[in-house]
């Protein structure tokens, strides 16, 4: 009976009774979600481009992020080594399709993903190797990003808003409005959705796959920069970031592998969850569940939609 | 062409990032070094593995080694892995290692019940499994200067001198592996008894850069003072979440692992206040330290990339625990009038260890730690610990030593080993008189 207590009626008394806490707890959640958003919209663009999870994704966030400190660090001016830093995720983004991509041209998804598994690991070693493994502080002030808080006395009670967490909402959501209109408006971004579906016939209508798949792998450089300086700025920036990405598995369930509106969704949906349930559901469990609840809302929302929520229905007919 | 140079530049990359010292132990003393330069906890991992292969260097460069036989460090990466650390063991233990200091409470856990098959000493160094403190139960292990259990101790002594810890709350956020897990027995055991209430905060290891629901949950349970039991990025990340929640930071104390520079270095000024138990000295105002940067740094043989990571909290930590080594071996020498030991006459060098405060001064590290005591029964030493404080931008030592309440942890340890060995008939045990 106290159970039942506990799990149906508790966790509303207390949503009652501390009104300005639950706001707190709606805050993180919408925060968290935008940042998941973040992260799997990294996986999103290359999925679309190639039909293919890319492992290195998690690495690449620590690697733009290592970049951009590292700079400031050897006396580069902070926007000049934004600017760096933006460059060598293009000239990667080259690389990696002049090295790696351009000699898997129609091979199976699978050959692919192990290509991506092999770059995250080349990464991880060529980044340690020039950066060092030591963590560094992001560069958050020097970038122009606002810091501190601004305390609203509400329901008797506060609401505390970081002033970095707003920031990292709005350049979240102009990102992904920049992505939303640049893959959906331009000749590229028509050219993606033709190599996403099949190599081979998109290049017998003369678009030119190695263009497009720089162009995507470089935007995705740039969406996992971002990534890096707000998650940074949340902690620090070290190769532990990369084990962040990983949060945005149940998000890409959820929201469904191809799809931008997808990946935003589906992180609001996570984020929200797993911090309402962490907070007032957590400690019957014994608290630290919300690792784990992400993927439990992914696969109930995978039993109702197995493509996800705006992904594509693949019908195959025999 | 363009293939054959880029697999050729990785080949020397990869050549170059490997150091591989060929060992001996005929001739010299053997110390496997198993350290994690790389991974999520690198920026721990890494000052600790330059402060211990220092001093080791520096002994062979001031003194010609121990008692005449140089020292041959050899590093084993892990990558704070387990099962990378085992294998670490396996490939280095032929080569006739003294005594392992994994660094983590996760491989030490793993070589535990090897070190007596294989008769290799492992030395966790204020890690690792509490009760091996317990020499009868555990004859190849030692944890001084104190385990997890007495420092946490001390740590409540600690709040208890402050402002009483009878009717407060405590909140314990640690990392969810064997490591932060270890103390949780005895932090449950003392709320009974020293009368407070606890509220537990376990951070998934994947989980550690994404705090916000934990100290969600820190802001709903209105602690009175937060401990924390964290490693790697946890560390930092926890102190900037305790910030915004604007959680007093000097009612937050971070064990001896969660109160480095790296740990400090990405929070700052915002850290100001925050507090960490220690059992090394702070800082180069030692000998011992000028020593290594006069014979090793200096001469161009440290890891360090800077110097002015001399004498860094973990840097120092990683050096203590070779000071530690070093003097086991000088004991273990002079107990058996052999020059080149084993692994055997090693563990009677630790088991007959006695760090002294005149030891600490003719070593050039006064004041560095608190004099240890080991013995066969006692593996712990009876060490202390001090709490530091973080200003802005460096630590400052903020009390003398604390010592933990032996009286009420050496039974519970003692009452752990037998637990450990109830179930483990094979278990080989020793007598002391």
């Amino acid at each position: 009976m106290e159970l039942l207590y506990n799990i149906f009626i508790d966790p509303f008394v207390q949503m009652g009774a501390m009104p300005d806490f639950l706001l707190q707890v709606l805050w993180e959640g919408f925060v968290s979600g935008i940042l998941y958003a973040l992260l799997a919209l990294g996986f999103v663009l290359i999925f679309k481009a190639s039909g293919v999870f890319n492992f290195a994704q998690g690495i690449m966030v620590v690697f733009s992020a290592l970049s951009l400190v590292s700079l400031y660090a050897a006396g580069v001016p902070a926007y000049i080594a934004l600017a760096l830093a933006i460059l060598i995720m293009a000239a990667l983004a080259v690389t990696i399709e002049r090295v790696v991509l351009r000699h898997l041209v129609n091979q199976d998804d699978i050959i692919l993903f192990m290509a991506t598994i092999g770059l995250s690991y080349f990464l991880i070693g060529f980044g340690e190797l020039i950066f060092g493994g030591e963590p560094k502080a992001m560069i958050t002030e020097e970038l122009g990003l606002p810091t501190g808080s601004t305390t609203f006395d509400i329901f008797d009670g506060i609401l505390i808003l970081q002033h970095i967490d707003i920031a990292a909402a709005v350049i979240a959501a102009i990102l992904v409005a920049v992505l939303a209109i640049f893959f959906s408006k331009t000749r590229i971004g028509r050219g993606l959705r033709a190599v996403a579906d099949d190599h081979q016939a998109a290049l017998s209508v003369g678009i030119s796959l190695n263009q497009i798949w720089a162009i995507v792998w470089f935007a995705s450089g740039i969406v996992a920069l971002a990534t890096g300086i707000m998650w940074g700025a949340k902690s620090d920036v070290s190769f532990a970031l990369q084990i962040v990405a990983l949060k945005a598995l149940p998000v890409l369930i959820l929201g469904g592998f191809t799809s931008v509106p997808g990946a935003i969704v589906g992180g609001l949906i996570i984020g929200f969850g797993e911090k309402l349930f962490e907070v007032y559901w957590g400690g019957l469990l014994g608290g630290g569940v919300e690792g784990w609840f992400a993927y439990v809302i992914a696969l109930i929302f995978l039993l109702f939609r197995p493509q996800g929520l705006f992904g594509e229905k693949i019908i195959e007919r025999v | 062409m363009f293939k054959k140079l880029i697999l050729g530049a990785a080949a020397i990359v990869a050549a170059g990032s490997m150091q591989v010292t060929t060992a001996s132990a005929e001739d010299s003393l053997y110390i496997p070094s198993l350290t994690y330069r790389t991974g999520p906890y690198a920026g721990n991992g890494t000052p600790f593995a330059n402060g211990y292969a220092d001093y080791f260097n520096m002994l062979n460069a001031r003194d010609g080694g121990i008692g005449g036989v140089k020292i041959v460090v050899e590093e084993c990466e892990t990558g704070y892995n387990s099962q990378k650390g085992v294998e670490c063991y396996e490939s280095t233990k032929g080569k006739g290692p003294l005594a392992y200091s994994p660094l983590s409470t996760g491989i030490t856990l793993q070589l535990i019940p090897k070190a007596a098959v294989d008769k290799i000493p492992v030395f966790s160094m204020g890690y690792g499994l509490s009760a091996a403190a317990v020499g009868e139960s555990f004859p190849w292990i030692f944890n001084y200067p104190t385990t997890y259990w007495s420092q946490l101790s001390a740590i409540l002594k600690y709040i208890d001198s402050k402002e009483g810890i009878k009717g407060k709350k405590i909140g314990f956020i640690y990392l969810d592996a064997g490591y932060g897990k270890e103390p949780i027995p005895l932090l449950d055991k003392l709320s009974e008894s020293m009368g407070f209430t606890v509220a537990k905060f376990p951070v998934a290891g994947k989980e550690m850069q994404n705090q916000a629901s934990h100290w969600l949950n820190v802001r709903k349970e209105r602690p009175d003072w937060m401990i924390m039991w964290g490693w790697g990025a946890m560390n930092s990340t926890a102190i900037k979440e305790a910030v915004k929640i604007r959680f007093p930071l000097d009612h937050f104390i971070g064990n001896w692992w969660s109160g480095g520079d790296a740990d400090l270095g990405p929070v700052g000024k915002a850290g100001k206040g925050y507090l960490a138990a220690n059992f090394s000295g702070l800082g180069t105002d030692f000998p011992a330290v000028q020593d290594i940067i006069k014979h090793v740094v200096d001469a161009g043989n440290s890891l360090v990339k800077d110097k002015s990571e001399v004498g860094h909290v973990l840097y120092n930590r990683g050096m203590f625990n070779a000071v530690v080594l070093a003097e086991a071996i000088a004991a273990a020498q002079k107990a058996t009038g052999k020059k080149v030991i084993t692994g055997e006459d090693m563990r009677v060098g630790l088991e007959s260890f006695d760090l002294s405060e005149a030891r600490l001064k003719e070593l050039g590290l006064e004041g560095f730690t608190a004099p240890i005591k080991a013995s066969c029964k006692d593996h712990e030493g009876g060490g202390s610990i001090f709490i530091q404080q973080w200003n802005g931008s460096a630590w400052e030592k903020v009390t003398d030593s604390i010592t933990p309440m032996t009286d009420v942890v050496r039974p519970l340890l003692e009452e752990a080993a037998k637990n450990y060995v109830a179930d483990k008939p094979e278990w080989k045990t020793q007598t002391c008189s």
